[in-house]
């Protein structure tokens, strides 16, 4: 008897949690959004102390960078976040194909942005540039901590491909097995506005860390 | 659905056990109700262990010279009282148990949110816990920092100062998560007619207090993630000799730590008045002023950081600014005092447990409020910066005032939220006992942090012993008291006394659902045309 | 917020389409300028076309333009917040 009055309070639970609120999980997806944005705030904050404090070395330091790899992942992230947002417009005019393709390039994209960090900083590792290398012992104190900024910001930047690229790999199954469709498309959604967000700090992380030499 | 409710509608939250059985009842339900209860068991039990430390730290005080901790003992043992009570009793506190409780019941809401993510943040709480108590058995010992973890102490020492940032690290995470979950519940889910005016007000301070939990959290979380790094890679962020700047450390610590308290005390003073309103059987003074007091605290509460470091090497002008602006965030504090006294004023006011506890609050915050404003002022705090006069100002707005609070709140809702009834006189009793020992605990410390004792030393000088000795013989009736308390609850369990739906004839919503109330919170949810507090004034 | 399902509107793919073409654009646009000597201002012409960019990403790739404004109210707050907490301690460190 218990066991029956329990189980229907369950089908009970479940109709709460089947009544869907999109509009609660964007708010919600935003203000997840808004705590990797203070996230990353705090490590902008840090760079321009220090870049005030170090003005010089900080340019010294951004001159050794690789402008064109910047620039490339610039427009290869870029690109992507175009790929997922169109990706919505298709899935919202029922071209679950489309949508599920340009997903794909995303995740391609992020792959290749991954590709050039790697060399990127493997070419620096091969210099000694590294924290406890040999060219970067040498260094005095503002450079380091331009370099040391530049691994901490760009490495957890890179974390965050990786976790929005696999966000968007299980996405586009969901699309692929009709989870997401033209009128339900919330994860969809939310997925995209993570990858835009990695997009929009990285906006900022290629001019304060490639352009200011 | 109807005729499910009207079968299940008597079944109370805690006999509902969803087709699973013993530890898996809680540890797997989305309830709001039993995660309330899980956050509840879980902080008491940390509660306990910090405050066994402290008494632990009061007794190697109790005489100079060295009693029976070595001095690196002693280090260790602040430390972990200060983590353990800020990380995993204060901050959660209010807000995780009965904010999870009662918040939804309050706005007329079936849960929160987020049920799983909701359950996800209390795992992450003890996944932190765990991290936090596992320093006392992994690596050279706790970490000795103070709870503060400064750098370049904190990068330099050998004790496991690692795992206890991982462990803050991931606290922090669970407190984010529960500030989600409120804001979107309290946007998304408010009953109709349940418009943000005719929201409880500890509805409102939850809300106010989620801004802080999800904005300056991360903060804090990035602050750790570089102390992490320093300590693994040898990356000097913030270490002189490798070009950082200590100071650094310090802004972003208190950029969060700050906005911190205002975590720990704004759901504080959202009990406190729904309790005054509901013992003094009047509609609350300066409804509206209260709720955008709390607003403004936590927006105000966001730019007075660098009060904590006046001493630090700080620019002249910086110093004169966060001085001032510190003074700006004691107005919507005397606000709420100012309108919880109106509201007594002239009420029929009945002198309970719940009540006793507020009003244990209000005496007791005012004192650690004024008390702040010292520390806030530029010329008296280079005087008192890092004495013991700081430690009792903390004990008496986060013990005395949030510490309060949160007993205030137990007592006023544990008929609602078991169905039984406590023991009112032993209630009573344990409340006096705890008052008094806590102002013998931590008045002489006041007294003695302006005669220039130094804080987070295990030894002190001869003149210092009279203060110190006294405040020790304080921490034992506290400790009496708190022990009758927490005795006389258990004792309810034992008794079973039945309680009744609404024991204080409160007006806010949790009073007219089922004493416990059902999974679902209401039969039917309810329209809501009248304010929060509308009693029939005599 | 409004209480509807969803943002219904549809951003269409010519429009997508510019908006990808403009963040190119002000990509190129500030690789090139960067080449350019304007001493002090470097800093500043840089982060003003990131503010450009990342304002086109908000308002049409993350669809605040046509959802609840109280999103965009949101993001605001927390852009000031995150204002106070560089000014407070600029002040600190530009006036030592």
């Amino acid at each position: 008897m218990s066991s029956s009055i329990s189980n229907s309070a369950i089908t009970a639970v479940h109709q709460v949690d089947e009544h869907r609120d999109d509009g609660a999980s964007k708010l919600g997806m935003w203000l997840f959004l808004f705590t990797e944005l203070i996230l990353f705030g705090g490590l902008f904050l840090v760079y321009s102390i220090y870049r005030l404090m170090n003005p010089e070395a900080f340019a010294a330091g951004s001159s050794h960078l690789d402008v064109s790899i910047g620039a490339i992942n610039t427009i290869v992230l870029i690109t992507s976040s175009a790929t997922v947002a169109i990706s919505i417009t298709a899935i919202q005019l029922k071209r679950k194909k489309l949508a599920i393709n340009l997903l794909l390039v995303t995740i391609l994209a992020a792959a290749i942005f991954m590709v050039n960090k790697y060399f990127e900083w493997g070419h620096k590792f091969e210099l000694g540039l590294f924290p406890g290398g040999d060219a970067f012992n040498v260094l005095e104190g503002g450079e380091k901590l331009f370099y040391v900024l530049y691994y901490f910001m760009t490495g957890l930047h890179g974390l965050h491909v990786i976790i929005g690229a696999a966000l968007i790999g299980w996405v586009a199954w969901e699309v692929k097995v009709g989870k997401q469709t033209h009128d339900n498309f919330a994860f969809l959604e939310n997925a995209g506005l993570y990858w835009h967000l990695v997009d929009l700090i990285w906006i900022f992380l290629f001019p304060l860390m490639y352009l200011i030499a | 659905m109807t005729e499910n409710n009207s079968t299940a509608s008597h079944i109370s939250y805690l006999e509902e056990t969803g087709g699973r059985s013993g530890i898996f009842k809680w540890i797997l339900s989305t309830d709001h109700k039993r995660i309330g209860l899980l956050y509840l068991y879980s902080i008491a039990t940390f509660f306990i262990v910090g405050a066994a430390l402290g008494v632990m730290m009061r007794l190697e005080l109790m005489n100079p010279g060295q009693q029976f901790v070595k001095p690196s003992t002693y280090n260790s043992l602040f430390t972990l009282h200060g983590v353990i009570m800020i990380f995993l009793f204060i901050i959660p506190g209010i807000p995780a148990v009965f904010g999870n409780f009662m918040l939804p019941i309050l706005i007329g809401a079936k849960d929160v949110a987020f049920p799983r993510v909701n359950l996800l943040s209390w795992y992450l709480y003890v996944i932190g816990a765990i991290f936090a108590l596992s320093t006392l058995v992994f690596g050279n010992g706790p970490a000795d920092t103070g709870w503060t973890f400064y750098a370049p102490y904190s990068v330099n020492t050998e004790t496991n100062v690692s795992m206890s940032v991982m462990a803050a690290f991931v606290l922090g995470f669970s407190s984010i998560l529960t500030g989600l979950n409120f804001i979107v519940t309290i946007h998304r889910m408010r009953a109709p007619g349940m418009t943000w005016f005719k929201m409880p007000l500890f509805a409102w301070s939850l809300y106010a207090t989620a801004w802080i939990q999800l904005l300056a959290t991360p903060v804090i979380g990035i602050t750790l993630l570089m102390i992490f790094a320093e300590r693994l890679l040898g990356v000097g962020l913030f270490d002189p000799s490798l070009g950082g700047d200590p100071i650094l450390y310090q802004h972003m610590f208190w950029i969060y730590s700050h906005p911190a308290v205002y975590v720990m005390v704004l759901p504080a003073m959202g009990v406190i008045s729904e309790v005054v309103s509901t013992f003094s059987q009047r509609k609350i003074y300066g409804y509206k002023a209260i709720a955008y007091s709390s607003l403004a605290i936590a927006f105000i509460g966001y730019f007075v950081w660098g009060h904590h470091m006046f001493t630090s090497g700080m620019s002249g002008p910086a110093r004169i600014i966060f001085s001032i602006l510190t003074f700006l965030v004691a107005i919507p504090s005397a606000v709420k005092v100012f309108n919880w006294i109106a509201t007594l004023y002239g009420g029929s006011i009945n002198v309970k447990a719940p009540l006793l506890y507020a009003l244990g609050f209000i005496f007791l915050f005012m004192i650690g409020g004024l008390t702040g404003l010292i520390l806030g002022a530029l010329a008296t705090d280079v005087h008192l910066h890092d004495t013991v006069f700081v430690v009792g100002h903390f004990h008496y707005v986060m013990f005395g005032g949030t510490g309060f609070a949160f007993m205030a709140a137990i007592h006023y809702w544990f008929p609602k939220m078991y169905g039984i009834n406590y023991n009112m006189k032993r209630a009573t009793s344990a409340f006096w006992t705890i008052f008094f020992g806590f102002n013998v605990m931590y008045f002489p410390m006041m007294v003695v942090g302006v005669m220039g004792m130094p804080r987070r030393y295990f030894d002190y000088l001869p003149e210092f012993h009279i203060p110190n000795f006294i405040s020790t013989i304080g921490s034992w009736i506290l400790s009496v008291g708190l022990l009758m308390m927490i005795g006389n609850l258990i004792a309810a369990f034992r008794k079973r006394k039945k309680a009744v739906d609404n024991p204080w004839n409160g007006k806010t919503l949790e009073w007219s659902v089922n004493t416990p109330p059902t999974l679902l919170n209401f039969d039917e949810i309810p329209t809501i045309t009248k304010g929060p507090y509308e009693y029939h004034e005599q | 917020m409004s209480k509807e399902p969803h943002t219904n509107h549809i951003v269409s793919f010519s429009n997508q389409l510019k908006v990808w073409i403009a963040l190119l654009l002000l990509t190129w646009l500030t690789v090139t300028i960067a080449y350019i000597d304007f001493g002090n201002l470097t800093l500043s012409i840089a982060l003003l076309i990131a503010v450009v960019k990342s304002t086109i990403v908000l308002a049409y790739f993350m669809h605040l333009k046509f959802d609840s404004k109280i999103l965009t109210v949101f993001l605001i707050l927390v852009i000031v917040i995150f204002a106070v907490f560089i000014g407070l301690t600029f002040f600190d460190y530009a006036l030592r």
